[in-house]
């Protein structure tokens, strides 16, 4: 655990030395470490704070603030249910329980087996396909609750496949 | 400084140039609303939308806590539309706060009840649904008690806490209907470098910061 952290201080001191200690910094500086690291531990936080000369509660401000900054490490895939009014008129909400219950977990959290991290989006652009969930980079069409089945069903078998070509 | 003189409310008040109307009417007995505005910080955040006024000569009402006073400017407290934006804004607060007075320590020096009652508010007003937070109440340090579920997010604490004592403690985190007063990581109060000082309970217009004992 100590060592874990030690190296997140290493790798933010590394990406800070590349800016100057600017206030308006934050953002790219933020988005760089998250770049690195994934999510936001608590130790990045604080090292970024002390770099800025700002009140470590800032950091944190911003980081909870925007919605593509995490506080927990993401999974293998990204699920991204879209509640975005087109979404949210046909059913982005059932979209989103479904997909609650079948990773049993919450928004913006990731699964124990780190395979899944959950978020929800305002639109991703593509509202004719509605309701839309972006797995892996990769929108989804007309997702229902059978559909999600489907879908993990999907990277399931590709998982098991691997394990077997990996024998 | 120079003084100018205005009118508010009938009353001709004398204040020094660059004043916000709001000190400006507060230091001559009329009473407007206000929860966000501090009077040694520079700017007002204007957050409350409680301190709403009437200034003839403009279309609509303005804040009175960012306006300057101007020489000859009449200002009217009680207009009708100006009350019914405060009223909103009160009702707006209400909604989503915790309304317990009878079992509430800031019961009788809460600023919410007496804003209630200069604007003719009920406390347990229904004008709109009441949605709660429901967030854990902190009572991890010594001194005092933080129930964010009471908290209106004027900011006074925060200010306090950062500008005045250069701590920086408190500030605001989450966004939307999740915002919320609170630590770097949402951490409990004792677990900060909060040092108990107790300036931003004295500092908080509600029952969302107060002493453990009196
Ligand atoms: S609202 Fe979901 S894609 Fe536009
Ligand atoms: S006191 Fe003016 S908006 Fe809050």
């Amino acid at each position: 655990m100590i060592e874990e952290q030690a190296k997140v201080k290493q790798q933010t001191r590394r990406i800070l030395n590349r800016f100057g200690r600017k206030r308006e910094n934050l953002i790219p500086i933020l988005q760089k470490v998250q770049g690195k690291l994934g999510y936001f531990p608590r130790e990045a936080m604080l090292e970024i704070a002390e770099f800025l000369d700002m009140p470590e509660i800032d950091v944190y401000s911003v980081v909870t603030f925007y919605n593509q900054f995490r506080l927990i490490p993401p999974g293998k895939h990204s699920v991204r249910v879209c509640l975005g009014t087109a979404c949210h008129m046909k059913g982005g909400y059932i979209a989103l329980d479904a997909w609650k219950r079948r990773l049993d977990i919450d928004r913006g959290q990731t699964t124990l087996d780190r395979e899944f991290d959950l978020e929800t989006v305002a639109c991703v652009g593509c509202c004719v396909m509605a309701p839309v969930t972006v797995v892996d980079d990769k929108p989804q069409a007309k997702v229902e609750p059978t559909k999600v089945d489907g879908i993990l069903l999907s990277f399931k078998l590709e998982k098991e496949r691997q394990g077997e070509e990996s024998r | 400084m120079k003084t100018i003189s205005l009118t508010i409310d009938g009353k001709k008040v004398t204040a020094s140039e660059g004043e916000k109307v709001l000190w400006a009417a507060l230091d001559n007995g009329i009473y407007i609303p206000n929860l966000c505005a501090l009077r040694d910080a520079s700017e007002s955040p204007a957050a409350c939308c409680l301190c709403f006024v009437e200034v003839e000569g403009k279309s609509q009402p303005v804040t009175a806590c960012t306006e300057r006073v101007e020489q000859g400017m009449v200002v009217n407290t009680r207009s009708p539309g100006a009350l019914r934006l405060a009223r909103t804004a009160l009702e707006l607060l209400l909604a989503s706060n915790v309304v317990d007075c009878a079992h509430c320590p800031a019961n009788g020096s809460c600023e919410l009840q007496k804003i209630a009652h200069h604007l003719g508010v009920k406390l347990k007003t229904r004008r709109f649904r009441k949605l709660l937070r429901e967030l854990p109440v902190d009572s991890s340090s010594p001194v005092f008690i933080y129930d964010p579920n009471k908290c209106v997010l004027c900011g006074r604490c925060v200010w306090v806490c950062r500008e005045r004592l250069g701590i920086g403690v408190l500030g605001f985190a989450h966004r939307g209907f999740e915002r919320l007063v609170t630590t770097f990581a949402d951490e409990p109060i004792a677990e900060s470098r909060c040092r108990e000082c107790g300036e931003c309970v004295v500092a908080c217009p509600t029952g969302a910061l107060t002493f453990k004992e009196q």
